[in-house]
């Protein structure tokens, strides 16, 4: 009972003071497995490779598990919804103010500055992904290039760009690559 | 009460099919907010998620309560909000009591190799949808590409970048409108 109120209190403070999104709880992961060894830090590095590769934010994937191997089903509910909780009391708060001052030009003008800013973020992002997905080992250098995900990412390039499959379901794309890596073995 | 169960149920599908992170989600964002439900536009998309960058949580979690708060209020914040992490905690849950190797498994591999290279796919589709959309002055591009660099190629964290543009803003704002 104890740990489980400790997990709660350790993950709602993790889900407070994480700002920028799925790993920047994973400073707040690493001094939680210092101070309580509730996982090994062997352990940290699977669930982080688990929360990475399955769907879902990472940092929602890294409070289920942690919570779970700790607490079990209780744990990882109540891991995830305390990791939650201050993020949906702050965004509730600054969207109910947003609706406020929409309108002001002051508002306008930093959206206006920050959405091309904001496209390049999601490009680095894609950049991020693209580094795992395209080079061995994530090296970015000629002779790790894994010429077999660069030939797979051309057709799907081609693919969700023809006019044709434009409108089809991004599931449908996922679920295609699923397959295709496990035909080719990649 | 049907609107909250189709926030929860969209989000359950973003939330399931996520394979990345935060920003990874856009394709599905757009699908599921912009094309189908109309819940948004693709600005107010970017605009939380520049908000969801700087404010505590996580950018998927964020993104869902802002679109949940806009359709249907404090309810619909944080019908959405579940949606989004219960994908997670049923799989993750699951993962962990069945599979002691999950990842060790070669086919379980390949398949996320293969995904991993649809979702780069994704996301590219989604940024040259955003670059049309938003990008039609030369500054806008200017920022696109120096937010790009200085988070890909030197590992800054985003929080500084979108900071950078609202401390900008204020600055050269009015500047910009006149011109």
């Amino acid at each position: 009972m104890m740990t489980l109120l400790t997990l709660c209190w350790e993950f709602f403070k993790t889900g407070l003071f994480a700002v920028g999104g799925g790993l920047a709880t994973l400073p707040f992961l690493t001094q939680m497995q210092q101070k309580f060894q509730w996982f090994t830090a062997e352990e940290l590095g699977n669930m982080i490779a688990i929360g990475e590769s399955t769907p879902g934010p990472i940092g929602v994937n890294m409070a289920t598990y942690v919570g779970y191997t700790t607490c079990g089903i209780a744990g990882a509910v109540l891991a995830t919804l305390s990791l939650v909780l201050p993020s949906l009391i702050v965004i509730l708060v600054i969207a109910k103010a947003l609706d406020k001052y929409k309108s002001n030009p002051l508002i306008q003008n930093m959206f206006a500055f920050m959405r091309p800013a904001v496209t390049g973020l999601i490009a680095a992002a894609g950049f991020a992904v693209l580094k795992i997905a395209l080079f061995k080992d994530a090296v970015l250098s000629f002779q790790s290039i894994d010429w077999v995900a660069v030939a797979l990412f051309a057709v799907m390039v081609f693919l969700t760009q023809w006019k044709k499959l434009k409108k089809l379901h991004p599931i449908a794309f996922i679920a295609l690559g699923a397959v295709i890596g496990i035909v080719l073995g990649m | 009460m049907k609107l909250l169960w189709e926030l929860y149920r969209s989000f359950f599908m973003i939330g399931a099919m996520t394979f990345g992170g935060g920003y990874a989600m856009l394709p599905m964002l757009e699908r599921e907010i912009v094309n189908k439900h109309k819940w948004g536009t693709q600005e107010e998309l970017l605009d939380y998620f520049a908000i969801g960058q700087c404010t505590p949580g996580i950018i998927a979690v964020n993104t869902a309560t802002f679109v949940g708060h806009k359709v249907k209020g404090v309810a619909g914040g944080i019908a959405a909000t579940l949606g989004v992490v219960s994908p997670s905690l049923v799989i993750i849950t699951v993962i962990a009591m069945v599979l002691e190797n999950f990842m060790d498994i070669v086919w379980v591999q390949n398949a996320f190799a293969g995904i991993r290279v649809a979702v780069c796919a994704l996301i590219l589709s989604s940024v040259l949808k955003m670059g049309k959309s938003n990008i039609k002055k030369y500054w806008h591009a200017a920022f696109a590409v120096a937010a790009f660099i200085v988070v890909a190629l030197f590992n800054m964290t985003p929080v500084y970048v979108v900071v950078a543009c609202a401390v900008l803003s204020f600055i050269f704002g009015k500047k910009v409108k006149k011109a």
